[in-house]
C-alpha cells in the first residue's frame, strides 16, 4: 500500500493544487490501475481547499469508479478536512456518467 | 483612467466608488481623493492597485492626499505602485496584529507561501482562521488558473477590530470571467458569466458536471457560501457587471444557501465601466456562524449536491409513451 503524507509537501494548509496533480499522477493512478490501496494521511493538516482535493481524487472515480471508492482511504482528518473530501466524494457520484457528447 | 478614495469605499457603497471610476484613458490612471478623511475598503486598494499595475507606475498620478488618514495607503503600500514616493514618513513596523498590504502573487509557490506567512499577521486564534484561508486559497488559485493575467494577483487584507470583522480584496487585470467562461458556457453578458462562475458544478473549463480532473466549478460558490453564512459582503467586479451579495435578514438564524445566485438577495448591474479583469471581494465577520467552518462546509456539502441532482433531473431523457 502507498501512502502520502499531505503535510510533507502540501504544509498544512493544502491548497497547492500542483502538488495534488502531482501525488494524482505519479501514485494515485497508477496504484488505482494495479487494484492497489492508497492511503491519504492528513496528519498535522488543519485545513484543505474542495479544488485541492478535487484535483487529487476527482479523476480516479471517473477512470476507476467503484475501485477508487473502494482502495482510497484517509486517515488523521480533521472535521473541516473530512467535510470537504465528503463534499468532492457526494459531488463526483452525483456527475459521475456525465459527458460533453452527452450534453444537449 | 480615474478613481476617487472617499471616506466610505465599503462594500455597502461600492456603487458610489464604481460612479466615480472612469477609463477614459486606459494610458494612464489618475487617483483623487477626499480632502479630509480616506477610508477605503481592500479590495478598493487592491482594484487601485491592479489599474496602476495596468498603466504602469510611470503613468500613475495622484492628487496631493491631505486627508489625515491618507498614511493608511503608504501602511498599505500602496505607493510601491507608483512612480512617487509616499509623502508620508511613518516607521514600517511589522504589520502583525490588523492587515496584510497589497501583495503580488505570480504563482503556486508564492500563493502557498503567503498563506503560511499571512495567518500570524492577522493576529486571530487559529479557529478563526479557516474561512480566511479557504477564501484567499481558492480566489488567488483561480486568478492564476483562469485570469491569464501577466501582473498575478493583488491580495489585500484588513481586519478591524471594532466589527471583529476581516475584509479582503483580490484582483487580476487578466481576461475577465465572460472569457473564461466563454469558450463551453456561452454566456450571452458579463453579469449572466458572474452568475454562471457562481453557479456549483459549472466551470469554464468544460461542460461536465463534476468538471474536469483538474476543476470542478465549485470554488466561487463555496466563497459566496461563506459570505451569505456569516451575512457579509461579497462583490464581484468584471466587465461591465457588478453582483453583490446583500446581506440577509438578521432575524434569519440559519441562512438558506442558494446554488442559484439569482435567489439570493443581491443586486447586480451591466453598465458599469468596462473593467479587464476581476475583482472579488468579501467580508467576513469572525464572530457569525462561518466561524463554525465544519458545520458551514456540511451545508454547503448538502446544498452542492442536492443542486446537482436537481440539475440531472432537468437533463433526464423521458420515456416516449404511445
Amino acid at each position: 500500500m502507498k501512502k502520502i503524507i499531505v503535510y510533507q509537501e502540501a504544509g498544512e494548509f493544502a491548497e497547492n493544487k500542483d502538488v495534488a496533480r502531482k501525488w494524482r499522477e505519479e501514485i494515485i493512478l497508477l496504484e488505482l490501475a494495479k487494484n492497489k490501496v492508497v492511503e491519504v494521511d492528513f496528519v498535522n493538516v488543519t485545513g484543505v481547499t474542495q479544488s485541492f482535493v478535487h484535483a487529487l481524487v476527482a479523476e480516479a472515480f471517473r477512470r476507476y469508479g467503484d475501485r477508487a471508492f473502494d482502495n482510497l482511504i484517509f486517515s488523521n482528518a480533521n472535521g473541516v478536512v473530512r467535510e470537504i473530501i465528503r463534499t468532492v466524494y457526494h459531488y463526483m457520484q452525483e456527475s459521475l456518467g456525465d459527458t460533453d457528447e452527452n450534453r444537449p | 483612467m480615474e478613481l476617487y478614495l472617499s471616506p466610505s469605499d465599503y462594500l455597502r457603497n461600492f456603487d458610489r466608488f464604481i460612479g466615480e471610476l472612469s477609463f477614459a484613458d486606459p494610458k494612464k490612471l489618475h487617483i483623487a481623493s477626499h480632502p479630509k478623511w480616506i477610508n477605503v475598503h481592500p479590495a478598493v486598494l487592491a482594484f487601485t492597485a491592479t489599474l496602476a499595475l495596468t498603466v504602469g507606475r510611470e503613468h500613475v498620478e495622484f492628487d496631493a492626499f491631505t486627508a489625515s488618514s491618507a498614511h493608511y495607503l503608504d501602511r498599505m503600500g500602496l505607493f510601491n505602485f507608483t512612480k512617487n514616493k509616499s509623502p508620508y514618513h511613518i516607521a514600517h513596523n511589522e504589520p502583525a496584529g490588523r492587515f496584510i498590504p497589497l501583495t503580488i502573487i505570480k504563482d503556486s509557490a508564492g500563493q502557498s507561501q503567503f498563506i503560511t506567512d499571512m495567518i500570524p499577521l492577522l493576529h486571530l486564534p487559529p479557529e478563526k482562521t479557516d474561512p480566511i484561508k479557504y477564501t484567499i486559497g481558492e480566489l488567488v488559485r483561480n486568478v492564476l488558473e483562469h485570469s491569464y493575467s501577466t501582473s498575478g494577483a493583488v491580495v489585500v487584507a484588513q481586519y478591524y477590530r471594532k466589527s471583529n470583522i476581516v475584509r479582503i480584496g483580490i484582483c487580476d487585470n487578466g481576461i475577465g470571467i465572460r472569457q473564461s467562461m466563454n469558450k463551453f458556457w456561452h454566456p450571452k453578458n458579463d453579469i449572466d458569466a458572474i452568475k454562471l462562475a457562481l453557479m456549483p458544478g459549472i466551470s469554464g473549463t468544460t461542460h461536465r458536471e463534476g468538471g474536469t480532473e483538474d476543476n470542478a466549478g465549485a470554488g466561487l460558490y463555496f466563497i459566496k457560501s461563506i459570505a451569505q453564512v456569516a451575512r457579509n459582503y461579497f462583490v464581484i467586479y468584471s466587465g461591465s457587471a457588478i453582483y453583490k451579495l446583500l446581506l440577509h435578514d438578521k432575524r434569519i438564524k440559519n441562512a438558506r444557501l442558494h446554488p442559484d445566485p439569482n435567489d439570493d438577495r443581491h443586486s447586480e448591474r451591466n453598465n458599469a465601466p468596462n473593467f479587464h479583469g476581476t475583482l472579488v471581494a468579501i467580508d467576513i465577520a469572525l464572530d457569525s456562524d462561518a466561524g463554525d467552518f465544519e458545520k458551514l462546509l456540511g451545508d454547503i456539502r448538502e446544498s452542492y449536491t442536492l443542486a446537482l441532482r436537481e440539475r440531472k433531473k432537468i437533463k433526464y431523457r423521458e420515456p416516449r409513451f404511445v
